[in-house]
């Protein structure tokens, strides 16, 4: 196990470090002065410039760069926003928990629904439920996620006024943020109606970001009871007279849920492309949303910031799942 | 020269007659799909009202016309014959914009999966052939890369070589591309060392035709799946960038474009938004349709002969 542990990180510190460096390339490749785009100003005079150059560092040689960039990096200076002038890291912390809360309510959606309807599908392979569901499931894979948030708009929102469009809690709210997690903190609150209020505004985005994770889970909840399903040793607890519920519960479920963990770990990733797209339309002020304005806004230093801490946890998720994977499944550490 | 021809012809013959027999046993078992049926005849008709978009487009997409400013469709109150589908808030044909937006749509998806196809095959069979250090490099840059968000690198992408239909495309198959690597070097690495390459070696074939003629043939299968999942996810992509003013620029009829520019009439006029979003998603729906179908017709462990 400890070999295989290592194996895979002696895989992710170069994945890391040419993570790092398109980063750090990115503002070399932009059309425009670098000088210029980190500091925001335009228009300077010689002397200033040399001055703004020197404290960025711009004019030793690029390897120096680089590996000052690296320096800075790895404890955990991204840089300042243009627009703030606040640490990269420090807003990104402000603003992380929101999109965490988001993708955690996102994937328990798709798997408290993503599971059993697999299951089902399986069980009942050829039947009307099963292609009605991986029919739904198709569709739901086929979505364009930036459409259905507008049609639960129009749908809840519009048509029959249940859920606010926009935000993460009403504005006749107020309270101190103490864990960033807006259901904990206006529960922590005690205010009356908040903590309904959160939940109201939480419902859509969770519904969009998680259709796809959904639809993805399902089918391959099924594909893998299907494979399970046919094993012998599903045959044999048949056999021995097991009620059709334990087989498919213990026997065959413990096995199918294998490749199912490493997809919904895969779904982090999706997750965060997701979150681009969906708190866009909610204006949900996580990451997502910062990078798109961020985008706009010309925020270089945040882009550069936001996309290597992003890719790097991306990179962590990937390694806890790929490590998950070899403790439950010993074969693959081989 | 006599003699050479009539088995030159025997042989295209007996070439010919598999052919066949490969096709009629591939549309036997994608056949049997009846999604994958009906997927691809809504992918055959999207391509015909793309290339017939300016004889079927009642108007010109880009014409606005003052007096229809968000018409409805025709059968809803206060809609006209003129406008089946209705108009937007200047006033253009819908219709005739989604038909023109079919064009669009296929052709990022033909560009963006030829694109990230021939390059990902092209470093997929070097990789896989050459193996050792040359492996190793491609393989991390594709981790690399694999280690952003799609969207978000394609994002940033097109931040750096600024908005832009083509732009868009660019980033999006860069960012599809480590897909096909992985794909064809896994696939080559187990077809490399075959009887039938060893036997094309040993007659002197020359590592590039080793490569790319003996091997890479009997590698497109997986190819060919991811190829149309590709197709779909660039027509998503694509759209998703026009939607966040990153891809096609306005007055394209850009589906996604579309909807970016119908969102603050969500609440008013429920067609200008709910329409463009229907024509992506039937399209991705039918060729995702067409891709579960082509994977069981081409995955020889699900052959049951």
């Amino acid at each position: 196990m400890l070999r295989f542990f290592f194996g895979r990180l002696a895989v992710l510190i170069p994945t890391f470090i040419g993570v790092s460096i398109v980063a750090f390339a990115f503002i070399r490749l932009l059309p425009g002065d670098p000088v210029q785009l980190m500091s925001g100003e335009r228009v300077m005079s010689p002397e200033r410039y040399e001055k703004i150059s020197h404290e960025l560092g711009y004019d030793r040689p690029i390897v120096i760069q680089y590996l000052d960039y690296l320096g800075n990096v790895l404890t955990g200076d991204f840089g300042r926003s243009l627009t703030t002038k606040e640490p990269v890291l420090t807003i990104f912390a402000k603003l992380f928990p929101a999109t965490l809360e988001l993708s955690l309510c996102a994937i328990i959606f798709a798997v408290v629904l993503g599971i059993p309807a697999g299951i089902i599908a399986a069980v009942r392979r050829g039947t009307v439920i099963d292609q009605t569901v991986m029919g739904t499931a198709l569709i739901g894979y086929s979505m364009p996620i930036f459409w259905w948030g507008l049609l639960l708009i129009i749908l809840f929102s519009g048509v029959l006024q249940w859920t606010p469009v926009s935000g993460r809690i009403s504005f006749s709210y107020f309270f101190q943020p103490v864990t960033g997690f807006m259901l904990i903190d206006s529960l922590i609150s005690g205010q009356k109606g908040a903590f309904k209020s959160a939940v109201s505004h939480l419902i859509l985005p969770t519904i969009v970001l998680g259709t796809i994770p959904l639809a993805v889970i399902a089918r391959q909840t099924r594909s893998a009871m299907l494979e399970v399903l046919g094993e012998d040793y599903v045959r044999t607890a048949r056999a021995k007279g097991l009620p059709p519920l334990r087989v498919i519960g213990v026997h065959a479920l413990r096995n199918a849920m294998i490749p199912v963990v490493t997809t919904i770990g895969l779904q982090v990733g999706v997750m965060l492309a997701g979150a681009i797209l969906t708190e866009s339309i909610f204006s949900w002020p996580g990451i997502g949303k910062w990078m798109v304005d961020s985008v706009f806004k010309r925020d270089y230093p945040v882009i550069q910031g936001g996309l290597l801490i992003i890719a790097s946890i991306i990179m962590v998720v990937n390694l806890i799942v790929d490590l998950l994977y070899g403790l439950i499944n010993p074969r693959i550490r081989h | 020269m006599a003699t050479s021809t009539p088995n030159a012809l025997q042989e295209a013959d007996r070439h010919a007659v598999t052919m066949g027999q490969r096709l009629s046993e591939f549309w036997y078992y994608f056949s049997e799909n009846r999604g994958a049926v009906i997927g691809l005849w809504v992918f055959v008709f999207l391509v015909v009202v793309a290339i017939l978009a300016p004889l079927l487009a009642p108007h010109m997409p880009q014409q606005q016309y003052r007096d229809a400013i968000l018409v409805p469709p025709y059968w809803q109150e206060g809609g006209r014959a003129a406008y089946l589908l209705g108009t937007d808030a200047v006033g253009r044909d819908l219709l005739s914009r989604l038909l023109y937006g079919a064009r669009f749509s296929l052709f990022i998806g033909v560009i963006v999966t030829t694109l990230s196809l021939t390059v990902g095959i092209f470093f997929g069979v070097i990789a896989g052939y050459v193996g050792g250090k040359t492996d190793t490099f491609i393989m991390r840059i594709m981790d690399v890369i694999l280690a952003f968000p799609s969207l978000l690198l394609a994002l940033v992408l097109v931040a750096v070589l600024g908005p832009g239909l083509i732009n868009a495309m660019i980033a999006i198959a860069l960012v599809l591309q480590p897909h096909f690597v992985r794909l064809t070097r896994a696939a080559v690495m187990s077809e490399k060392t075959r009887d039938y390459v060893v036997a094309a070696k040993v007659a002197g074939a020359k590592p590039l035709r080793l490569m790319f003629k003996t091997i890479l043939p009997n590698c497109m299968a997986p190819l060919i799946v991811q190829a149309t999942l590709s197709f779909s996810t660039a027509i998503l992509d694509a759209a998703a960038l026009g939607f966040l003013g990153m891809g096609a620029q306005p007055p394209t009829p850009e589906w996604g474009t579309m909807l970016a520019e119908a969102r603050e009439f969500i609440l008013r006029a429920w067609w200008v938004v709910t329409l463009p979003g229907l024509a992506i998603l039937v399209t991705v729906l039918a060729i995702n349709l067409m891709g579960d179908g082509l994977r069981d017709a081409l995955d020889p462990k699900l052959k049951r002969s």
